[in-house]
């Protein structure tokens, strides 16, 4: 699994061995943030370079020195070992993709995010072929109040990429994450739990932050063909992130 | 109320046959047939026993979801859906004219969808008890046993439904359950590499279309006892005609005639549906009756699809097809064709028709615009109807300030041709069954009956919350311990408490 944007290895920096190949890095870069430099996939959902790693999701879990680890929090060591694209490191991975699945309620046919949605490239990713776990079908209600945006609370994965966003980049501390275990759940900051009611706006980084279909803008629906979406032409480990070079 | 043989008067003494599933046909469905002692017939039901719920789960939805969410309603004509979806929430977006390319795009299509759908019904599902008897070796008939025996029309009618399919993919972005059509337009044109690619086949499927026509036009002619009066009744048909009156399966207005041809109305603009259709329920059957209000449950039910369209029109605008609807009118004589082996000619005629309009379609330099959408004045309420393969196909939608549905209410052909249907087999069992030992061959005759409706079972039973339905727990000796029952007014009662 590896993507296309490499960056150019200088021989006396230091190194560490992913999959069994060398990979460059800096100090203190994790391992995804060095993998992802030199064009090396790790699946990801929580992860997003532009923003402080959060650790939450464990799909970017690996083996570093033999020892389980997120990718996405663990800094690089030299010399460090790193299993990734293996069969019991994704086999857990899918695990964790189909408790996700089942804990929300994730109609891929009917949603405008297929083709552009993170949990379902990665779904695809990882051969995920079936749920496998009974679903919950909880009742999560939209919240269509605001006028330019919609929250599908069934979708929602808990990756708090919205809420890092509002708060380190917006200043606004729109969405957060509540309840504890099972009953996570995301909010906004209002009173009446509306969207409406809080200062968000579509100028937020946060209105386009989401790996997958919660926070949506009204009335685009499917403008974008089958074919030119994110990833109907290539998997997502031959998907660059469109922020990648920045890190 | 109840028609001729719909209800026994005491069925605890009679004999009860099944055809469960009803085989050949999309979805899943019974006949249910009561005999007594003689092998006389007191009762035949055709029964659709799937139960999904798309008019409920649809509310709470955001609209411009619901074309790709509607379509999942079926996997033959998911496009046809699409597309009376689409219809009924460019109303919502104020779109009153669509572009010359979406139109066109739709257009093309739609007219993917009715070739691939009458291809697949007519040589896979059909062909084989036109081709080798309705009482023939079970184990030959099918398309398996077509390929064998005639591989070239075996062969024309697989090439054929696969251009559909491509038309769809093109058009659509997959052949089944794309996403095309949006409110307003369409999100995709033809590229020019995609135009030629199908320019460079379609002149072969006119020529293969107009052969299938010739072929069932030769079972009429070679057999016409049989043609003309198997399950043969007559009654009311209604369809969409386009505003000049010819034939028209994407949009125009609705009209109906009786069952000697004369026109009971026209020029109806389809957004008043509910004006003229009214839809009754059955206890025994999850698919509702409509009925043109005008003329009452009893007298008012009609028949859609194919052999009405084909009637119905004045013309068909196409040139090839309209010689084989002369062909057609004029053998059918003064009264209109109402034998139900008369769909197959009806369905072959416009699939033809669908060959010469993507011929047509593919010649205009608009299919490769790139001015695809447009919007207007926000609506709250709109209303789609289409000619889908099986007949008129109406999508009915709400939609609130906050851009989610609050109300959905679909009547999809096969619906329409309910009672069409019940007659049918009726008909056929008084014919062929009355009295007869009943063999395997004689119950594909309800069968063929059945199947020459194309009906689409799954289609036809989206509703929820408006069926009766009656729930019974039993212990483990089949005893009845409670029971629960909802009747058709919604009423709920429990007539036997659990002790």
């Amino acid at each position: 699994m590896s993507q296309n944007n490499k960056t150019p290895h200088n021989k006396n920096q230091a190194t560490f061995i992913l999959d069994g190949k060398t990979i460059p890095f800096t100090e203190g870069q994790t391992i995804i943030q060095a993998a992802m430099a030199s064009g090396e996939y790790i699946p990801h959902l929580c992860f997003n370079p532009e923003f402080k790693p959060h650790g939450s999701c464990k799909i970017c879990t690996v083996t570093a020195n033999g020892r389980q680890a997120a990718s996405c929090t663990q800094q690089t060591q030299a010399d460090m070992v790193v299993e990734s694209n293996t069969k019991p490191i994704n086999d857990e991975r899918r695990a964790l993709l189909q408790m996700l699945f089942v804990e929300g309620n994730h109609f891929c046919p009917s949603c405008e995010k297929s083709g552009d949605c993170q949990l379902q490239a990665t779904a695809y990713e990882l051969n995920m072929m079936s749920p496998h776990f009974d679903h919950f079908s909880p009742d999560r209600p939209l919240d269509s109040s605001h006028a330019e945006y919609l929250l599908d609370y069934n979708r929602c994965i808990l990756c708090s990429l919205c809420a890092r966003a509002s708060s380190d980049v917006d200043g606004k501390n729109v969405f957060s994450l509540a309840g504890r275990g099972i009953k996570t759940h995301l909010i906004v900051n209002a009173k009446s739990g509306k969207l409406a009611d809080t200062d968000f706006t579509g100028d937020d980084k946060a209105a386009h932050v989401c790996p997958v279909g919660v926070i949506i803008k009204k009335r685009v629906g499917f403008a974008v063909p089958i074919g030119k979406r994110s990833f109907d032409e290539h998997p997502i480990s031959a998907t660059p992130h469109p922020k990648v070079r920045d890190v | 109320m109840s028609f001729a043989l719909e209800t026994a008067a005491n069925p605890e003494n009679l004999r009860r046959v099944a055809i469960d599933p009803v085989s050949r046909v999309e979805g899943h469905g019974k006949v249910t047939i009561l005999l007594d002692d003689n092998n006389k017939v007191h009762q035949v039901r055709l029964h659709i026993v799937e139960f999904r719920g798309f008019e409920k789960f649809i509310q709470g939805r955001p609209y411009w979801e619901v074309p790709v969410m509607v379509q999942r309603l079926c996997g033959i004509c998911p496009v046809s859906h699409h597309l009376a979806a689409s219809k009924a929430l460019d109303a919502i977006i104020g779109a009153k004219h669509l572009t010359p390319t979406a139109e066109k795009m739709r257009r093309l299509m739609h007219y993917g969808q009715i070739l691939q759908s009458h291809a697949l019904h007519f040589f896979h599902l059909c062909s084989p008890d036109l081709l080798f008897g309705f009482d023939s070796d079970i184990a030959k008939r099918n398309i398996v046993g077509v390929a064998e025996k005639h591989p070239e029309i075996a062969k024309q009618g697989i090439l054929l439904r696969k251009f559909g399919q491509e038309v769809i993919r093109l058009t659509a972005g997959k052949r089944i359950h794309g996403t095309g059509a949006v409110p307003g337009g369409v999100n995709k044109s033809l590229s020019i590499a995609e135009r030629d690619e199908l320019l460079k086949d379609i002149y072969q499927m006119v020529t293969w279309a107009r052969g299938a026509v010739h072929l069932v036009k030769e079972m009429h002619h070679q057999n016409p006892e049989l043609y003309n009066s198997f399950g043969a009744f007559r009654a009311n048909f209604m369809s969409l005609v386009g505003f000049d009156g010819g034939l028209d399966l994407y949009h125009g207005q609705l009209r109906a005639r009786d069952e000697s041809g004369n026109i009971l109305f026209e020029g109806v603009d389809y957004r008043n549906y509910t004006q003229i259709i009214e839809e009754e329920v059955k206890n025994w059957s999850y698919m509702k009756f409509p009925y043109l209000k005008s003329m009452g449950k009893e007298k008012g039910w009609y028949r859609v699809g194919p052999l009405s369209r084909i009637q119905n029109c004045d013309f068909i605008s196409t040139p090839l097809a309209e010689i084989e609807r002369r062909d057609f009118i004029e053998y059918s004589g003064v009264m209109p064709m109402h034998a139900p082996l008369g769909y197959h000619w009806a369905r072959m005629i416009e699939m033809l028709h669908a060959t010469e309009m993507i011929k047509d379609l593919l010649h205009y330099n608009d299919i490769m615009g790139s001015d695809l959408m447009v919007t207007g004045e926000r609506g709250f309420e709109g209303v789609g109807v289409i000619e889908a393969p099986r007949g008129t196909l109406i999508h009915h939608y709400r939609v609130d300030e906050n851009d989610l549905v609050t109300m959905c209410n679909l009547i999809v052909s096969t619906t329409h041709n309910n009672q069409a249907m019940n007659e049918a087999v009726r008909r056929v069992a008084q014919q062929y069954l009355h009295g007869h030992e009943v063999t395997e061959g004689l119950l594909n005759h309800i069968e063929v009956a059945v199947r020459a409706f194309d009906p689409c079972l799954s289609c036809a039973t989206h509703a929820l919350g408006k069926m009766p339905l009656q729930v019974e727990v039993l212990d483990a000796a089949g005893q009845q311990l409670s029971s629960l029952s909802r009747s058709s007014e919604g009423t709920v009662s429990t007539p036997l408490s659990a002790p």
